[in-house]
């Protein structure tokens, strides 16, 4: 056995044994994978946001997203990239109010990475949906086949990017589920954050999953479910 | 019949040097601005993050489908077999290579990373129209510069009519792309419809048979050739049919997003309280570019009468990159429909009509891609012979003018 | 490995006829990294880390393969070169470890416009 499938073997047995010692993040630990496998496409991770616990004047989960992903404001609202906003509702019929976060849906067939003519735009095995900005020409294409505004363009320089979350003047970009924490074993930053709990963040394929146990016996919707975008990100307490 | 006879414009003169300074100055100025978006970044615009295609796409699509358009007389000559047309042919195959050049120039110097030209040109997702209509122009490019030569060389002669069939069938389909670019955005409720692809065609005839009207014009008057009355009712009657087929299509979106409850609010909006976007509907696409010119060109006072023709066809451009900017910027304008019975707000701008002011950089660059397009046609005929040394009647059409002589 | 040289004479004679005094150290100060040694064979770097790294890129980008080996940020971080004021110097700085030899060997590099060019601080 050569020594590659050997340190392989060992990480899976390192990470089961993080399962036990460490409840709590048990569930999540578990589907870490190791750090030399790709994203699989047995995994496809999702979000289930629970509108009845997201408060109006709580935007913890933004302000976490800003950090995390290092971005900045240049005290330009039409201008500032925005990964994750929170958009506050009435019913015009009933006048019910409502509040909840909006940010890449991360679709099954994402418009974006249809209409990308680079294929920068594209989707991970694990249903992730990410901009590679190393092949993104700027042409915002993807920003008007979006359905659900997640995309922002940077328009100016950027200088102290996180190391980990690379990003420039010129290119696309939106959400990517944390894609770097996930690929760690962690929950989105959004998610973390989240002290209400609103934000459940699992493996919609795994049917022992909280999520996909949530989405089985729940009620959940879709924004925009007519499109058939078969999104990753699900809303409880939404009737559209 | 006799044989065209071909001239090249002469170059070095006065009038030649002044037209080419100020071409070449509206196409610096362009440069100048592309660069000064680029190094500061977008934010100098009036670009957002919701208005993320502005004026540069309104200029670039203009001219893209003025582009197809302006191969219409040659097809006219070619696959129709009208040889009226045929002295005109081979300026038609330039002005259409000459203004895709332009449009793809403002295109391309919008690009978040311009740089990245080779990326764009070697890296296809084929399921996007985008890079579809990158092989598209690429191929028009060749088809068309081929056309030319068939039509230009005496040994390639023979090769003229399936050139022209297969530059035909490309403008089609090329503009078919160009429409669906925005036929094919489900997201937003005002553009997805299939109508968008044929009315594109439709607008390409207009547009580009109105630049084509003018630069016939502007050269046989600058270079002192005759252009004879024959010719000239010919393209104009023609214009008037092109302006009625955009104003059918314009007509069936309208009513088809009125009937459909999904989209009527979009329209709604844009027909009766879209602020500037209703505006320029009405008043500068409809009734500026479209009723107006066809008064002028088909009312007796007028109807022969060469400045009007020309307001005419000017007229016809303004109410095309009116209607252009009604399409690209209105249709963003209008709130993306995520909660439909809900109101919304955000930091985002959900739910707002979204408000989009032009800065003086796009505008520029916008501009310069006319500036480059005339700067190779007006290049291009001073090298070769492009343009018919006279457009007499007798040498257009001998048959109609020695009738009209009797 | 001649070849190279060659070229390094040469581009010496030109900068020597062309701007003496500019140019008055031919050569870049290549500062020393912090580890014991490169993840691969210097002379194999110096000629192919480019290769390594967009091989790197791809593998994170698109399939999530997050080995630290070949790694952008683990070369920023063991070739940080810290400034004056005791904190690591940014790519603007002929002094950051990759600008010392782009700039001489005038290849423009695009990394660092998205790339953070310095580790990151504790926060």
């Amino acid at each position: 056995m050569s020594a590659t499938t050997s340190r392989r073997a060992f990480l899976a047995a390192a990470s089961a044994a993080v399962a036990t010692l460490a409840p709590g993040i048990t569930l999540i630990a578990a589907q870490a994978k190791p750090a030399d496998q790709p994203a699989s496409s047995s995994v496809r991770w999702g979000m289930l946001i629970d509108t009845t616990r997201c408060s109006q004047d709580c935007s913890a989960c933004v302000g976490a997203c800003n950090v995390e992903n290092g971005l900045g404001s240049h005290g330009r609202p039409q201008t500032d990239p925005q990964w994750i906003r929170k958009v506050d509702l009435t019913s015009k019929r009933t006048g019910q109010k409502l509040s909840l976060p909006v940010m890449c849906q991360h679709c099954e067939s994402p418009p974006c990475v249809d209409v990308c003519p680079t294929g920068a735009s594209f989707k991970r095995q694990d249903g992730i949906v990410l901009v590679d900005r190393h092949i993104c020409i700027g042409c915002r294409y993807c920003m008007m086949a979006c359905p659900y505004k997640a995309r922002s363009f940077v328009h100016e320089s950027l200088e102290n990017q996180r190391p980990h979350q690379p990003r420039g003047k010129g290119c696309v970009e939106g959400c990517n589920l944390c894609a770097h924490r996930v690929d760690e074993g962690k929950r989105p930053a959004c998610a973390e954050a989240c002290a209400s709990g609103a934000i459940l963040f699992g493996d919609l394929n795994d049917p022992k999953s909280e999520i996909a146990q949530k989405l089985r016996t729940l009620p959940t919707t879709q924004i925009r479910p007519e499109l058939k975008l078969n999104t990753a990100v699900r809303y409880g307490g939404l009737s559209i | 019949m006799k044989t065209v006879a071909y001239r090249e414009v002469e170059a070095m003169t006065t009038g030649w040097w002044m037209l080419m300074g100020v071409l070449a100055a509206f196409t610096s100025l362009g440069l100048l601005a592309a660069f000064y978006m680029e190094h500061n970044g977008h934010w100098v615009t009036g670009m957002t993050n919701q208005i993320v295609w502005g004026l540069p796409h309104v200029f670039a699509v203009f001219l893209i489908v003025a582009a197809s358009g302006a191969l219409n007389v040659a097809s006219i000559s070619s696959v129709f077999g009208r040889t009226a047309y045929k002295p005109l042919a081979p300026l038609s195959a330039l002005l259409a290579v000459s203004l895709l050049a332009g449009g793809l120039t403002v295109l391309l110097l919008d690009l978040g990373r311009p740089d990245r030209l080779m990326v764009a040109m070697t890296k296809y997702n084929f399921r996007s129209i985008f890079a579809w209509n990158v092989i598209l122009y690429s191929g028009f490019f060749g088809i068309v510069v081929v056309y030319m030569w068939t039509m230009m060389d005496r040994r390639m002669k023979s090769f003229s009519k399936p050139a022209g069939f297969a530059a035909f069938a490309w403008r089609l389909i090329l503009t078919t792309g160009t429409g669906s670019i925005f036929g094919f955005l489900v997201a937003r409720t005002p553009y997805d419809s299939a109508v968008m692809a044929p009315m594109f065609i439709a607008m390409s005839f207009s547009f580009g048979l109105a630049v084509f009207i003018l630069v016939v014009f502007a050269s046989s008057e600058m270079t002192n050739r005759p252009l004879g009355d024959a010719l000239v009712r010919r393209l104009k009657n023609l214009l008037g049919v092109f302006i009625a087929a955009v104003l059918y299509f314009v007509t069936v979106q309208q009513l088809t997003g009125l009937y459909v409850a999904e989209k009527r609010d979009a329209v709604v909006f844009l027909l009766t309280n879209g602020g500037v976007f209703t505006i320029l509907f009405w008043l500068v696409q409809i009734g500026l570019g479209a009723l107006l010119p066809l008064a002028l060109l088909f009312a007796p006072p007028t109807a022969m009468n060469r400045p009007a023709i020309g307001l005419a066809a000017i007229l016809v451009i303004l109410g095309g990159i009116a209607q252009v900017y009604v399409i690209i910027i209105g249709g963003q304008a209008y709130p993306m429909p995520l909660f439909p019975g809900f109101e919304a707000t955000s930091s985002f701008f959900d739910g707002q009509v979204n408000t989009y002011v032009p800065s003086g950089p796009e505008a520029f660059l916008g501009v310069s891609g006319f500036a480059v397009a005339m700067l190779l046609v007006a290049f291009a005929s001073t090298v070769f012979r492009f343009l018919p040394e006279s457009l007499a009647d007798e040498v257009v059409d001998p048959h109609c003018a020695a009738k009209a002589r009797k | 490995m001649k070849a190279s040289w060659l070229i390094a004479l040469l581009a010496m004679l030109v900068a020597g006829l062309g701007w003496g005094p500019a140019f008055a150290d031919p050569f870049p100060t290549i500062p020393k990294a912090k580890g014991e040694r490169c993840v691969e064979d210097p002379q194999y770097m110096r000629r192919n880390h480019m290769d390594v790294l967009r091989h790197q890129r791809d593998d994170t980008m698109r399939l999530g393969i997050r080995t630290t080996k070949h790694s952008l940020k683990e070369c920023v971080s063991c070739h940080a070169v810290d400034g004056k004021d005791g904190k690591p110097v940014t790519v603007k700085s002929r002094q950051h470890f990759c600008a010392s030899c782009h700039e001489f060997a005038a290849v423009d590099i695009d990394c660092f416009a998205c790339h953070a060019s310095t580790p990151e601080a504790k926060r």
